[in-house]
């Protein structure tokens, strides 16, 4: 008779208790292999990705004495090598466009891309205090590097706006698919990134490989020169690289050049894609040891 | 069964020796090179290693356990503090439990919002204003931004830098960097806090100032897990206490009784010699101008033993790279609870001290400390004539008095009686 009076109070307690308040639970366990990317968490930290985003941002801007200027020096001088040296003396074809116009509308998609790319690669590398004394989702480091670049590109399109209406190029209603390229940009920077940015802890010759690679990866974008050179299956193939699409697509879309997105976007968007969710499963596996690496 | 807020149990890290930095714990890492010469001679485990999370986990390479089987439960509302030596795993469990770094074996569960507090000012940048780095460093903590923007005056006028708030905190003086730093994490309100050294930067007021709000959190009826070095800030804020040793926990229980053991443990000198560079509340890196630390008996051998009516001297070794006129030397007694009992230092009287450079060795004789029964810890440090700290170790070396506990006439001595012994001289001058 007493044990059952007393089960019952015990019982009453336990309900109470989880009324009040939801008690939220943290588990504590090594991981084995593959992680999920816990991508609800990284909603739950949206505001300090923000913040970091922000930081990245004003900070780049104090600590230089041209600030915002240098998003527009970067493009602007490529380009006007470019016209000097391909346009000019090698005579470059660009889709019947002026030179300068047509590799300035390469340029800022593609300065975006390397930017983002270099900063967040080198992000996790460069946040090591934050690592090993913090807990946040990892994944906004390399996010938040990629984010600032934003500001960035949105600074240099009004240059590329600018440079638009100098020559009478008045942007059809293709306009509208421009967030759309812009995102395949994003996107494939963050995968890129993701890898390299983990990669980099462990190994840090990453640093140095990054410049290589997005000279490389310039000249296998056309930028200097139009994707017409190539043709048939080769453009599709030469669509593996998702800055292709990218480049073209703003093309298209703000000067008309013929170069509408067909099969290559489509093979760009899947490699896009795939590089991304590599990157971020690469990312996810290899988190556990950035705060004894880094 | 919903009364806990930490469990642990069975918690192991591993850490590899051969890839680890000297200082810290903390893994290097890798060339490609390396990896490359690995990868050449057998190129399919290098793969699974660069896609295991442990890359250059041969083997071959040596491992360590910084934490091996550590268990223990914490109550809610309970203020836990962690002791041990450097390395005995105490950054390694709070890491591990603020989710820094993922636990090799083992399994714990925090129940409720989780804070850790390892640093002050994480990701305080330079060029920022004060109000930016509030904002970003409560992001960074874990606060919403509706919670920051509801406690911003707050956190500013804890921080006394309300002039300040829009100037870029690289201007600041060192004094107002570190109490914004601690206002947000003051402000943080988490159900369960993890509390690293936060305590030990900072000049005696700001400590004071800390001190008082983690006693604050501490009665709000918040769950705390605080690993010190000050013994004094472990006895008054906690009511259990961890000692870790070599990774495991050695010792659990009343805060005081922990720390005292810690204390004949982690000096253990019964010879009364103490070396005052490696002791564990010495940051690896540092040169300390206190060197060593001896405790002599009235016979004039070292000794941690004395009686309560015994005469004895302290003489301390020093080194100083850079000269200093007319050096202040005090010696602190407390008991092991923290409470000060005595100081004695070289400017309440006058002596025979030289200036200091290079090494040499100061001694203060001590008539009887008239202590009664226990254990009691000495504090040292040196200032310089504008009264600047130059160097100064708490808890830096311990003794003991032993005593039968009997007056001479056989009374028996209580600790009641409080610690200090004084013969005194009784008489009837009037009686009816």
């Amino acid at each position: 008779m007493p044990a059952e009076i007393e089960l019952e109070y015990s019982d009453a307690a336990v309900t109470v208790a989880a009324d009040e308040s939801p008690v939220p639970v943290t588990i504590i366990e090594p991981s084995r292999g593959w992680v999920s990317l816990k991508l609800g968490e990284l909603w739950e930290y949206r505001e300090l990705l923000y913040f970091l985003t922000w930081r990245e941002v004003k900070v780049r801007y104090k600590q230089t004495a041209l600030g915002a200027a240098w998003a527009i020096i970067q493009p602007l001088f490529t380009m006007l090598v470019f016209s000097l040296f391909f346009g000019r003396l090698a005579k470059v074809p660009s889709d019947g466009i002026p030179y300068p116009l047509f590799s300035l509308a390469g340029l800022i998609p593609w300065t975006f891309f390397a930017n983002g790319l270099a900063q967040s690669s080198n992000s996790l590398v460069d946040s090591s205090n934050l690592i090993s004394k913090v807990y946040f989702p990892r994944l906004t480091i390399p996010l938040s590097a990629v984010l600032s670049g934003a500001v960035d590109f949105a600074i240099s399109f009004a240059l590329l706006i600018g440079m638009m209406a100098f020559y009478h190029r008045i942007p059809s209603s293709r306009c509208v698919f421009l967030p759309l390229f812009f995102m395949l940009a994003l996107v494939t920077a963050l995968g890129v990134g993701l890898w390299l940015s983990a990669l980099n802890v462990e190994y840090r010759d990453v640093r140095y490989t990054v410049p290589f690679l997005t000279q490389f990866w310039m000249f296998a974008t056309p930028i200097a020169y139009p994707s017409s050179l190539l043709h048939g299956p080769w453009r599709t193939l030469y669509g593996l690289n998702p800055m292709v699409g990218v480049v073209e697509g703003f093309r298209w879309a703000l000067l008309g050049t013929n170069t509408a997105p067909g099969p290559s976007i489509g093979v760009s968007c899947i490699a896009s894609l795939a590089i991304l969710a590599g990157g971020a499963f690469y990312f996810r596996r290899m988190e556990k040891t950035f705060a004894d690496v880094v | 069964m919903n009364d806990i807020a930490i469990r642990v149990e069975d918690l192991g890290k591993q850490y590899r020796i051969g890839a680890l930095q000297k200082s810290g714990g903390r893994a290097r890492y890798r060339s490609l090179r390396e990896s490359i010469a690995n990868t050449a001679s057998s190129p399919f485990r290098a793969a699974g290693r660069l896609f295991s999370g442990r890359a250059g986990a041969d083997s071959s390479t040596e491992t360590f356990w910084a934490l091996k089987d550590v268990s223990f439960e914490v109550k809610r509302g309970e203020i836990v503090g962690v002791i041990g030596r450097n390395g005995a795993g105490k950054s390694t469990l709070l890491k591990v439990l603020s989710r820094i770094t993922e636990p090799t074996t083992g399994h714990a569960e925090i129940h409720g919002r989780v804070g850790s507090l390892l640093e002050v000012g994480t990701g305080f940048h330079p060029e920022l204003t004060g109000r930016d780095n509030v904002y970003l460093n409560g992001a960074i903590l874990g606060m919403k931004r509706a919670e920051i923007v509801r406690q911003f005056d707050e956190i500013v006028a804890f921080a006394e830098v309300e002039k300040f708030i829009d100037t870029p905190v690289k201007h600041y003086s060192s004094g107002m960097y570190l109490r914004l730093a601690f206002a947000v994490a003051a402000h943080l309100e988490p159900e369960v806090l993890v509390v690293d050294e936060v305590l030990a930067v900072g000049d005696a007021e700001f400590q004071k100032k800390c001190l008082g709000k983690m006693q604050e959190v501490s009665e709000g009826g918040r769950t705390v897990l605080f690993v010190s070095h000050s013994m004094t800030a472990i006895v008054q804020l906690c009511d259990r206490c961890l000692l870790l040793k070599a990774g495991a926990v050695s010792l659990d229980g009343v805060a005081s009784r922990v720390a005292s053991a810690y204390f004949s443990d982690a000096t253990a000198s019964a010879t009364g010699e103490f070396d005052l560079t490696s002791h564990p509340a010495r940051s690896p890196q540092s040169t300390p101008t206190i060197c060593r630390l001896r405790l002599y008996n009235a016979r004039g051998t070292p000794s941690t033993s004395l009686y309560p009516d015994e005469s004895c001297s302290i003489e301390i070794d020093y080194h100083s790279q850079a000269p200093i006129k007319d050096p202040r030397w005090a010696i602190a007694i407390e008991d092991y609870l923290g409470r000060r009992l005595l100081t004695l230092a070289s400017y309440f009287q006058p002596g025979n001290i030289s200036n200091l450079s290079g090494s040499g060795t100061v001694r203060c004789l001590i008539g009887p400390l008239s202590l009664g029964t226990g254990r009691y810890l000495i504090s040292v440090s040196v200032g310089n004539k504008q009264r600047e700290l130059i160097d100064s170790l708490d808890n830096a070396a311990w003794f003991e008095i032993n005593w039968n506990n009997n007056f001479a006439n056989g009374e028996p001595y209580s600790q009641i009686y409080g610690p200090i012994l004084r013969q005194s001289h009784w008489e009837t001058l009037y009686a009816s």
